[in-house]
């Protein structure tokens, strides 16, 4: 493998070794092998309970691995904290707070001084910085602009985004898209969780099929090749 | 090391602009205290002689039972939205967060003893015979010995199903020790009898080895699932 702390894009960035990841006698992730490249945006699909959420979770270090192996940037993920940005479903945002004090109090953490690296990743998300309603008062769409915020905040090389398009309009959807598009052609790898993948057709670079705790397929287009009919790919309709 | 402090920092001062925006846990604290005080005022009607020998252990059985109320919305805080997985991820350290969240319900604590201390001087006429200025070092060594093992073990709870129970399931058994000292210090030095060195090295020793042992765990428990 290249050096990933000097990868080039298109290098592999991330690299998952047969892991396996249970929950008492439940088995989310069955020996998943994977790797990803760097600067590119990867769509995870399947369907509920397929582990998508789970590999995503390990990748981020917030699951520990049962079994197997888990490098990004040659590090655990742990140790390459700094360089990962996480987007779950809920907010992980403190809704008494405004979306400019959570910032504030998140920059912290990563040892960022001043607001004015919050005020950027707030504008990045087409949020105002003024705005001083607490969170638990914005629209659905607004609260997951803003934990997009505090995902970019401390400019990770890395997004994982879980979910980030549900209960969010299509017109503000597509433009989370633009700039999720925005952050991957700036070099930024992404990898994305979502049952909505019909808006990411044409963006992403590549779509990578999970079922039952593995990944089964790898594909460019949206449309599985070997798809059984009337199977169709979660989030066309 | 400079950045371990600022976190901390950070997030006491966020735990106490939340807690001053929404006043939940403080509000509960002191009904419960006032509870006990009115309760138990009724119930024995002491003498100022009686009340010198009994209110050691009311009191700090009071705010035992009060603290647990910090104790458990200090960490629910941090679940809904799951908020805690925002901090996991970073390169924060977990102690930062231990620390932050042991002195925020500190302070919240003393805040309640402060606000409740005239209340149980003037219902049970209080007046103190022994040397009055130990019962300082009683207050912050016994208060910081309920709220260090109490925001670990608030966090251990965290993830089960029945946390608000758990709670004082783990946290009264471990805090006896602390509890017999805080209460016999409070009664020799009320009731002038007895010298309470003895009782505030206990209580010393207690909060050392229990902040260490906590100090060291806290990973663990912060990342366990």
């Amino acid at each position: 493998m290249t050096n990933p702390l000097t990868a080039p894009r298109g290098a592999p960035i991330i690299a998952v070794s047969n892991l396996v990841k249970q929950f008492g006698r439940f088995t989310a992730l069955r020996g998943v092998n994977a790797e990803f490249d760097a600067g590119k945006f990867y769509v995870i699909l399947g369907d509920n309970g397929a582990g998508k959420t789970t590999l995503l979770r390990a990748l981020a270090g917030l699951t520990d691995p049962t079994r197997g192996e888990i490098s990004i940037l040659g590090k655990k993920p742990h140790e390459a904290s700094r360089d990962l940005g996480y987007m779950a479903h809920p907010s992980l945002l403190y809704d008494e707070m405004s979306g400019m004090e959570n910032l504030l109090y998140f920059d912290k953490l990563y040892d960022i001084a001043g607001n004015s690296r919050c005020e950027q990743a707030i504008q990045a998300v087409g949020l105002d910085a003024e705005l001083s309603r607490p969170v638990g008062k914005y629209s659905q769409g607004m609260r997951q602009r803003m934990s997009l915020a505090r995902a970019i905040l401390h400019d990770p090389k890395i997004l994982f985004l879980d979910e980030p398009f549900s209960n969010v309009d299509l017109h503000s959807a597509r433009e989370m898209v633009g700039l999720l598009k925005g952050m991957r052609d700036a070099g930024k790898t992404i990898l994305v969780v979502t049952h909505q993948a019909a808006l990411l057709e044409g963006t992403a670079d590549e779509f990578v099929w999970m079922q039952a705790g593995q990944i089964v397929d790898r594909t460019n287009h949206l449309a599985r090749g070997h798809l059984a009919p009337g199977d169709a790919p979660a989030g066309e309709s | 090391m400079r950045s371990f402090w600022s976190i901390a920092l950070s997030t006491l001062t966020k735990d106490i602009r939340l807690e001053w925006r929404s006043k939940d846990a403080l509000n509960a604290m002191l009904f419960f205290s006032l509870l006990v005080v009115v309760i138990f005022v009724f119930s024995f009607d002491p003498l100022a002689e009686e009340s010198r020998h009994i209110v050691g252990g009311l009191v700090w059985v009071a705010f035992l039972f009060a603290a647990v109320v910090a104790l458990n919305q200090t960490w629910a805080r941090e679940l809904r939205n799951q908020v805690l997985d925002a901090y996991r991820v970073s390169p924060a350290p977990a102690n930062a967060l231990f620390l932050a969240k042991a002195i925020g319900n500190f302070i919240l604590v003393s805040l309640l003893e402060a606000l409740m201390a005239p209340l149980f001087v003037i219902f049970y006429n209080l007046r103190v015979l022994g040397p009055a200025w130990q019962l300082i070092p009683v207050t912050l060594l016994g208060t910081w010995a309920l709220v260090v093992n109490g925001t670990f073990f608030a966090a251990m709870s965290l993830r089960t199903r029945s946390r608000e129970l758990m709670l004082p399931l783990l946290l009264f058994p471990v805090s006896i020790p602390a509890v017999i000292s805080m209460v016999a210090a409070t009664t020799s030095i009320l009731t002038g009898d007895d010298p309470a060195h003895f009782y505030i090295v206990l209580l010393l020793t207690y909060d050392v080895v229990f902040t260490t042992a906590c100090l060291a765990l806290f990973e663990t428990v912060l990342q366990a699932e």
